[in-house]
């Protein structure tokens, strides 16, 4: 990464950390205060993502709404990782039919695309912030699955391995010493990715009405809200919507370039 | 003969995640706490009467010992019989039929502007400066990562709300599907262009197209003969994928601009838990998976056969 890029990279997760973690440093107010003589104002020095249907500031629900759209979206990829890491270890390590048989499984899944997986699950589950991260989380595991299993059977095939084999070290110094510094890095780029999918895909899910309800200012719920009143009040879409692709595209390119300046 | 071995056992593959997906939904109805029939007809909260639990009950032959009813069901599936749907009250399957055009159409024409835009992009973007390149790779990127739900809601805001080019609702004319197939394309669109670039850019520097124009081809043919050519393999894969997973793809689209559909049907029937109509959509939405994937296989072993037989070109 170049010095620009990493300066650009550290204030925006910065700015993110903030944004979720003291969300009122950067807007004071309550995003749930409800003031119907200030409904639907257009974005003004006052309020500046304007206000909405009740008169809550658009600007100051966005902000508060970082910390739910972004905890969902790092528990859903913390379970998707969980499960991948899990069947991962088994494929490479396991012994050759429970390699086979994971894979099988998995091209099974891969029938189903994630968004069809999610609204599967959320079928037998009903919907809620829990069945948005639960089938978020289960619907993003087998791709995650066959990426993790081929970065670890490439490094136990790898002459690193064959070397520590020759020179007699033992499986757990093999693993602590090589495989586990050698995954981290490549894991880490693989969550900043997944989170800004699982922030899309529990997004659309809320947009759907099968995600966190309304009045939370979670993104993907503001959006669904914004949609009855499309015709003439764009920004209460626009904003909430920006936020969703900032967080994405900020988090695909972050892990791209960690991907790429690791491996 | 190796083409009949390898088409049976795709076949066979084919038929057997169908059989799994069958399976895995028919334990899950099963597994939800409570009545299996109270599942099927949308959860205790639906109120169901009790004669309508007592069809549910008979129609899925609920009173048969677990092994009966699993039996009972792969028969009916077989038979192309998806039951009744408790929303609308008609056959799943005859309800599907009704819906299957529209997310047809708007999968196809919406495959058609985003082959159209990416080969513009890639064509543009192959030939021109690295400033220009940089650009491109920008609006790629953008374009591949904006999520269907806000790039529809944006594009109704834009050419319906301020410019009233083009109505905000899918009124089944031929204004009415333009922005549909265009929230689908322009993403798709983006990885299209991505692929194809990197494509262009290794064959048209490639030591064929080198030769072409040794033997005195002009650039427009080098580019059209050999570069595009090399560029159509990956990209026809990703085509392939976009429409195996159209379904899936249609349930956002189809809802934002309120057009019928398979995708909104799916919707419908999560939200009010009408779990014969989910079942159905989602093992059809798996055969065409499968059914497309492997066309696009045989395809690509059409078009080169060395990669098909496992090597590296």
């Amino acid at each position: 990464m170049s010095r620009t890029a990493r300066i650009f990279a550290g204030l925006f997760v910065g700015l993110i950390f903030i944004a979720a973690l003291f969300p009122s440093l950067l807007a004071p107010g309550d995003p749930l205060a409800v003031n119907p003589s200030e409904a639907f104002q257009t974005p003004s020095l006052q309020h500046p993502f304007g206000t909405d249907e009740s008169g809550r500031d658009v600007y100051t629900r966005v902000v508060h709404g970082t910390a739910d759209s972004l905890t969902i979206g790092l528990a859903a990829t913390a379970l998707g990782m969980g499960i991948a890491i899990l069947l991962g270890v088994m494929t490479a390590f396991g012994p050759r039919w429970i390699d086979s048989m994971i894979l099988r499984l998995l091209e099974v899944l891969y029938a189903i695309p994630a968004l069809l997986m999610a609204l599967l699950i959320i079928a037998f589950t009903g919907p809620g912030t829990t069945p948005a991260i639960i089938a978020v989380g289960l619907s993003t595991a087998p791709g995650y699955s066959r990426l993790i299993r081929t970065h670890l059977r490439t490094l136990v095939n790898s002459e690193m391995f064959d070397a520590a084999t020759v020179l007699g070290h033992s499986r757990w110094h093999k693993i602590r010493n090589h495989l586990i510094p050698n995954t981290l890095s490549t894991l880490l780029a693989l969550i900043t990715l997944g989170i800004g999918q699982a922030v899309i895909w529990a997004s659309a899910l809320s947009f759907l009405g099968l995600g966190t309800p309304p009045p939370a200012p979670e993104w993907g719920a503001m959006l669904a809200n914004g949609r009855t009143y499309l015709h003439f009040a764009w920004w209460l879409t626009v904003f909430p919507g920006a936020a969703i692709v900032t967080i994405a595209a900020g988090a695909t390119l972050l892990g791209r370039t960690a991907t790429r300046s690791r491996i | 003969m190796r083409m009949a071995s390898w088409l049976a056992r795709r076949v066979g593959a084919a038929a057997f995640l169908l059989w799994v997906v069958a399976t895995v939904i028919f334990i899950a109805i099963r597994m939800i706490p409570g009545d299996p029939a109270e599942a099927i007809m949308g959860g205790p909260g639906s109120q169901a009467s009790a004669e309508a639990l007592e069809t549910a009950r008979e129609q899925y032959h609920l009173n048969e010992p677990i092994l009966v009813q699993y039996v009972l069901y792969l028969g009916q599936l077989i038979t192309g019989d998806l039951g009744t749907s408790y929303a609308q009250q008609r056959p799943v399957a005859q309800i599907m039929a009704e819906m299957l055009p529209a997310t047809l159409q708007l999968t196809l024409i919406s495959l058609a502007i985003a082959w159209l835009i990416a080969f513009l992009m890639a064509a543009i973007a192959a030939r021109s400066s690295r400033l220009g390149q940089a650009m491109g790779t920008v609006i790629e990127v953008v374009a591949a990562a904006v999520p269907h739900f806000w790039l529809g809601a944006m594009l109704i805001i834009i050419f319906s709300t301020w410019l009233g080019w083009l109505p905000a609702v899918d009124t089944g004319t031929v204004q009415g599907i333009i922005l549909p197939a265009l929230t689908l394309a322009i993403p798709l669109a983006g990885f299209l262009a991505q692929l194809m670039r990197d494509s262009l850019v290794t064959a048209m520097s490639s030591p064929f197209a080198l030769a072409a124009r040794a033997r005195g081809a002009s650039e427009g043919q080098v580019f059209f003969r050999h570069g595009f050519r090399h560029a159509a393999l990956p990209a026809l894969n990703l085509t392939g994928w976009a429409v195996a997973t159209s379904i899936s793809g249609a349930v956002v689209v189809e809802e934002v601009f309120a057009r019928p559909g398979l995708g909104r049907s799916l919707l419908g029937a999560v939200l009010s838990r009408d779990m014969p109509m989910v079942t159905g959509i989602a093992l059809f939405s798996a055969l065409i998976y499968m059914v497309v994937m492997l066309l696009v296989e045989a395809v690509e072993a059409i078009i080169n056969p060395a990669a098909a037989r496992g090597h590296d070109v």
